[in-house]
């Protein structure tokens, strides 16, 4: 009954914590990881409890939904109201477009529907005549699954807007931004057990900060926080392994196999930040009739638009925590969200409002 | 009349000869056996009679029922109809007298799926040993219903009804099992999800279980964690009392599959609804005689104290989690949804 505890042991714990007091400088440290999973378990597990008060951990770019550009939300909503049955992961229906979500979309009458991967999508096209088109959001992670059903002789009736986003890319976009004051990065464990180190060594090697790879269990992140800590403490700043029962070097061979056969890098726009060269996929040439957008001749462009008093921008990019933001858990929840970061369960605002992130007991 | 129809039908519910033919041969030989007054729900008149106790309180639920699907792994809307109605009841201390049935029915409804739903809400009522007082059916057109939706009124008398909200410092917090299970093997039913778990909804009548704990004595207050589970009926607890509750997530009983579930879909299981289950709040001396008493019935084998009553951050519930960092567990916000990745 319950959980691998040996991964949360409280006298490991309590040992890690200890040796991250001693290992952590006396000026403040500003430490950034970029995906949900690690905020959720930072705060679920009050893990920020154990850090001395010079040690600050942020969510940077780590919510697939939260990055994913008004632009794309608003290509969705046209596809949708063109008469495709849009199938999308379901925090995206609520993320707000230029003039709509996709929500909002589908009290106007469209087939709007939640799916939970892309092989649901495909059986979905697989099912009726209609045309059907996949929402292809999230990070390494997700983009195989996508190729995997491109790959799985979808029908003709089903495309995909493809709004697949690289990891690596945005975190060195981060370090070149004003403000953002970053000492080390806590990689995420999944994203690397698909790319391996290499591509953080590519990007991120010129700015010699720490990068450890992260897994997601309490001890984990607290050992991954202590080896950022001593390569800090030692003036070093490499990418580390620090979750190798599940990451190898080298990646996942067969999942970027998959990639590389079915994408090919782009220039794309993340909510927040705005375009990173080559931080996204588009399809390759072989896989256009399966484009929503070459299918549909959807080409608009929006601008990034800004919500007044969201300071999505600034939390996406670790320049704020959620609580730095005025309407946090004011006019900004999860009920009523203002901004992304309230909308995805991924999302830094989410996470902190749901699990109590704001305050510690 | 015609014989051979097996779908609900709008004269089903017009009050007329298809309505007594479907009461008498679908519903009635379920209640019959038992009787709480001189005119019972056999007699089929305006209203029952129900004879007053002696002394102490009586006390009074009501709740409404839908449940998507409506027949789910290890119970169906029948079942949750009455343990959730017995369940309210239970948990105020009081022992369930009598119930009424509401019934709504979407036309089409097959007459088969509303036996095995009579008969699921019979057994749970004799298990408890209570009756029907009366009961109602309706028919609502094609589309304008999803298929059924049942409305129980609960009865019951306790010498002293025990609130939710007489928590004390000091105080024992108790769980009479497993957290979670309901909510998990709804989620995991449901289509949407295609998954294969072995997880069973918890859903049953608590009072055989409670009924064994009262005459212990010292027990300040409990609640039955339903919808929002059990973060929501904790939260309220605290409320209530305006103390704090601080719980040791590592002793929380959570089943395998459940915590598997969990992970993946990236839902707590303090979030979801148990149908089964009590949360009891005792004076620290009862704790384990009451603990004792909850693990000698089948219904408590999993029972576990999982924290207790403090006064640090009034009206709040501090979680210790397994890891031994603290956090505030509060409300869930509403229907969970599935993340991403």
């Amino acid at each position: 009954m319950g959980r691998p505890f040996e991964l949360a042991d409280p006298k490991r714990a309590r040992q890690l914590a200890d040796a991250i007091i001693l290992l952590a400088p006396p000026t403040p440290v500003k430490i950034v990881h970029v995906c949900g999973t690690h905020e959720m378990a930072i705060t679920q597990s009050g893990l920020r409890r154990f850090l001395p008060s010079t040690v600050q951990v942020l969510e940077g770019p780590g919510c697939p939904v939260c990055v994913t550009s008004t632009a794309d939300i608003d290509a969705a909503v046209q596809l949708a109201e063109r008469g495709a049955v849009l199938c999308t992961f379901g925090d995206m229906t609520r993320v707000p477009g230029t003039r709509l979500t996709l929500e909002g979309a589908r009290s106007k009458g469209c087939d709007i529907r939640v799916v939970l991967s892309s092989a649901d999508a495909l059986r979905t096209a697989r099912e009726t005549e209609q045309d059907v088109v996949f929402f292809a959001v999230g990070f390494e992670t997700t983009a195989p699954m996508t190729a995997a059903v491109l790959l799985d002789d979808p029908p003709p009736n089903f495309s995909v807007l493809v709004a697949h986003k690289k990891i690596p890319e945005a975190m060195a976009v981060l370090l070149d931004l004003p403000g953002t004051g970053i000492h080390g990065y806590l990689a995420p464990g999944h994203v690397s057990t698909i790319i391996g180190l290499q591509p953080y060594q590519h990007h991120l090697g010129r700015f010699g900060l720490p990068v450890v790879v992260g897994g997601f269990e309490p001890l984990d992140i607290l050992y991954a926080i202590a080896l950022i800590l001593r390569q800090l403490r030692d003036g070093r700043g490499v990418v580390e392994n620090g979750f190798p029962r599940a990451v190898a070097a080298e990646g996942n061979p067969a999942a970027l196999t998959l990639i590389d056969a079915v994408f090919e890098s782009a220039t794309v726009a993340w909510r927040g930040i705005g375009e990173i060269p080559d931080s996204g996929y588009r399809l390759r040439e072989a896989f256009a009739p399966f484009d929503a957008r070459e299918r549909f001749g959807i080409h608009g462009q929006a601008g990034e638009e800004e919500i007044p008093g969201c300071r999505c921008a600034d939390v996406l990019t670790a320049r704020a925590t959620p609580a730095d933001c005025p309407l946090f858990g004011r006019r900004c929840t999860p009920l009523s969200p203002v901004g992304p970061c309230m909308v995805g369960s991924e999302g830094a605002c989410s996470i902190w409002f749901r699990y109590g992130g704001r305050e510690l007991p | 009349m015609t014989e051979s129809i097996d779908r609900i039908s709008p004269l089903h519910g017009a009050g007329g000869e298809m309505m007594e033919q479907l009461l008498a041969e679908h519903v009635m030989p379920h209640f019959a056996a038992r009787s709480v007054g001189r005119i019972d729900v056999t007699a089929m008149d305006d209203g029952a009679t129900l004879r007053l106790p002696s002394d102490g309180e009586l006390v009074v639920t009501t709740d409404s029922h839908v449940v998507k699907p409506v027949f789910f792994p290890g119970g169906d809307i029948g079942t949750l109809a009455a343990a959730g109605t017995l369940n309210d009841l239970a948990v105020m201390g009081a022992r369930p007298l009598a119930i009424t049935l509401a019934v709504i029915l979407e036309e089409d409804f097959p007459i088969a799926d509303i036996d095995r739903i009579v008969r699921s809400f019979a057994g749970v009522l004799a298990e408890s040993e209570v009756a029907v007082a009366c009961g109602d059916t309706k028919v609502m057109g094609r589309g304008e219903l999803d298929g059924i939706a049942i409305n129980t009124t609960g009865i019951g008398v306790a010498d002293r009804a025990i609130s939710d909200a007489g928590a004390e410092e000091g105080d024992a917090v108790l769980v009479s099992g497993t957290i979670g299970d309901h909510g998990m093997a709804l989620l995991s039913a449901r289509e949407a999800f295609r998954l294969d778990t072995e997880l069973r909804s918890d859903v049953a009548s608590v009072w055989p279980m409670i009924r064994s704990i009262l005459p212990i004595g010292g027990v300040h207050a409990m609640k039955d964690p339903t919808r929002g589970g059990l973060a929501a009926a904790l939260n309220e607890m605290a409320r209530k009392s305006g103390l704090t509750l601080e719980i040791e997530q590592a002793a929380i009983p959570i089943r395998e599959a459940v915590a598997g579930l969990s992970d993946m879909l990236g839902i707590s299981p303090l979030d979801v609804a148990n149908e089964g289950k009590a949360i009891i709040i005792v004076a620290p001396e009862v704790t384990e005689n009451v603990l004792a008493a909850l693990r000698a019935h089948p219904l408590g084998r999993d029972a576990a104290v999982i924290g207790h009553v403090g006064s640090s951050h009034p009206g709040r519930v501090v979680v210790t989690t397994p890891v031994g960092g603290r956090r505030f567990l509060d409300m869930p916000l509403g229907d969970p949804v599935p993340r991403i990745c």
